[in-house]
């Protein structure tokens, strides 16, 4: 069978191609983003920071200033891409995105909440975490009602809560006093000003990335149906819960760090299952990867485009996001 | 880990003893247990009419249903106590429906039919490659393998259901209507293939709807009756007018085509 191993050797590259070449988009990204700001710097000044050269400034610049924000805008756009390629599977359904289940309605409720009380930085965090998993524990003991999770009670328990959170964020914005609504606004619309460490959302991406790797295969047969995957010899039970819940983990860290950025995880895997196919183990951590690009250079935009003001990220995420997902839908590849 | 199914190696046998199936909305009869032996190289046929239980038997089997009472044993090792994934390697089923799931290619599809011989870690090897390769071959889908599942006939996708059934390449069959949606080119096709798969020393267990593919087929029927108990046994001693008119509650007329008996309802 030459002719079966000649595929077998292109489905090989077809693997590791595409993973090296969104790699390498990914490093360009993160050094771009950290050339560009108030100062734009050359990347041989960037590296020349990092190398510990250079002038004073420039090392304050790139690693104190701009390269926690930087990371945490990759980390975040790879954690929203892959939870948003996982509740894809779960739900079977190409249009799920990360915020489907109501979990950034439960951090954003909290955040606001903190916002209210005049707490900020770690501590609210902290609270949008603690909302997070508020609301994954209500979707998920609803929904698991007789030890028997179906995907549609799922679907329709998530969505209910979710917007239940809704109601209650917009009593809270038409409560607040007028000089908090700004910072409620730019917290909804997801903002990276708000990350005050890069380093929680790496450590949660990371072995999340790792885990799945195995799981990979098991992924590809849960998306053709439970049942045909239980007789594939998949427990779908448990698969489902570890997908369910390593999505949510991964939202709610993602929320946490910025904020809820919109689009991310609904955009970035299809875009690349329409390119690369439907293998999740090359799906899954393309990604983690295009999605740190998309985020990384759209919060560049939005430093940068009114400098000295910002943007939200989650305004340019949008308006990448909307336009991209409406031709896509116009050329029927959904 | 079992890489090449053991189907042709030890003669396969599924043995039923007192097994009594949960059909949706019908009270447990205990007359209705059944206890019989499927033996390799066998190709059963399972009868009767709409909603008597012919697909919740298959599932049964398969385990995607808790059997009522009774005992399902895969060459005297309970299925119920084996693991999901082992069970995979043996015993495979193809459905009636075709679950619509997420997108992918007919190539993709037919490959899953190699998941449960691989560990977590493998990658396909030149082996599940041209397994699949062949499948897809067989059913004339080679020209097919990078369409998308959704834009194929109901025909076209039962191929491929079958197509995945033979990469999978288990030594019991359950097949679930194979005949569904099939032109009558593939109609036969699709029974050859499972006839291949029977002279091959493997167990094939299929529910029809067509009394006249059993007699042309099948060697053994099992016969489900919704108001007396199930009887089982040869095609040629079971399927006679006398056993299949209660069976549809249907006058039917018999004639001979072949030497077989050809079953006609009668208005």
């Amino acid at each position: 069978m030459a002719d079966a191993s000649r595929l077998l050797l292109a489905r090989r590259q077809s693997i590791f191609l595409p993973l090296f070449i969104l790699t390498l988009l990914s490093v360009c990204s993160l050094v771009f983003a950290v050339a560009q700001g108030s100062v734009s710097l050359s990347p041989y000044a960037v590296w020349q920071a990092f190398a510990g050269q250079g002038t004073e400034l420039n090392q304050v610049l790139v690693l104190e200033l701009r390269l926690p924000r930087v990371m945490a805008g990759f980390a975040t756009g790879g954690l929203l891409a892959v939870s948003g390629a996982l509740m894809q599977i779960l739900l079977r359904n190409p249009l799920a995105d990360p915020y489907v289940l109501g979990i950034s309605g439960g951090a954003s409720v909290a955040a606001l909440t903190a916002i209210l009380l005049g707490i900020s930085g770690l501590l609210l965090s902290g609270m949008a975490f603690l909302g997070a998993v508020l609301s994954t524990i209500l979707v998920f003991g609803l929904s698991s009602r007789l030890g028997n999770m179906a995907t549609m009670r799922l679907l329709l328990t998530g969505v209910v809560i979710a917007s239940g959170w809704g109601a209650l964020i917009t009593l809270m914005l038409a409560l607040a006093p007028p000089y908090k609504i700004p910072g409620m606004l730019y917290w909804l619309m997801g903002d990276l000003s708000y990350a005050s460490t890069p380093w929680l959302a790496w450590a949660v991406l990371l072995p999340t990335c790792l885990v799945l790797m195995p799981l990979g295969r098991s992924l590809n047969v849960l998306a053709r149906g439970p049942l045909q995957a239980a007789a594939l010899g998949v427990n779908v039970k448990v698969l489902e819960r570890i997908v369910f819940l390593l999505a949510s983990l991964l939202t709610a860290i993602a929320v946490t760090t910025a904020g809820s950025v919109g689009f991310v995880g609904l955009v970035i895997p299809h875009m690349l299952r329409m390119v690369l196919g439907n293998d999740q183990r090359l799906i899954l951590p393309a990604s983690a990867l295009a999605g740190g690009c998309l985020v990384t250079l759209a919060d560049t935009l939005a430093r940068t485009v009114i400098a000295p003001e910002q943007l939200p990220v989650g305004v340019i995420t949008a308006l990448i996001g909307v336009p991209t997902f409406l031709y896509l839908l116009q050329r029927g590849r959904l | 880990m079992t890489r090449v199914s053991v189907g042709a190696s030890t003669p396969t046998c599924l043995r039923l003893k007192d097994l009594l199936v949960a059909v949706p909305n019908k009270v447990l009869d205990p007359a209705n247990a059944l206890s019989l032996s499927f033996q390799a190289g066998q190709m059963w046929g399972v009868l009767g009419p709409n909603g008597v239980g012919k697909t919740s038997l298959l599932h049964t089997l398969a385990t995607l249903l808790p059997q009522a009472s009774g005992s399902i044993a895969l060459n005297d090792q309970l299925v119920s106590k084996m693991p999901r994934s082992s069970l995979a390697q043996q015993l495979g089923i193809m459905f009636q429906e075709h679950q619509d799931g997420f997108p992918a290619t007919v190539l993709e599809t037919v490959m899953l039919g190699r998941f449960p011989h691989l560990s977590p870690w493998e990658r396909e090897t030149d082996q599940d490659l041209s397994l699949v390769l062949a499948s897809l071959e067989r059913l004339d889908l080679l020209a097919f393998q990078e369409r998308p599942l959704r834009d194929l006939s109901g025909g076209e996708r039962q191929r491929v259901a079958l197509a995945t059934l033979m990469a999978q390449s288990p030594s019991v069959w359950l097949v679930d209507e194979p005949t569904n949606h099939l032109d009558l080119r593939y109609q036969v096709e699709a029974m050859k293939v499972l006839a291949e798969q029977a002279a091959t020393g493997r167990l094939v267990v299929m529910s029809l709807h067509d009394v006249n593919v059993a007699t042309q087929w099948c060697s053994h029927v099992l016969l489900l009756y919704p108001d007396r108990p199930p009887i089982w046994g040869t095609a040629e001693a079971l399927l006679t007018k006398d056993n299949l008119e209660p069976l549809y509650s249907q006058k039917l007329a018999v004639t001979a085509l072949e030497g077989k008996p050809l079953f006609i309802p009668v208005a």
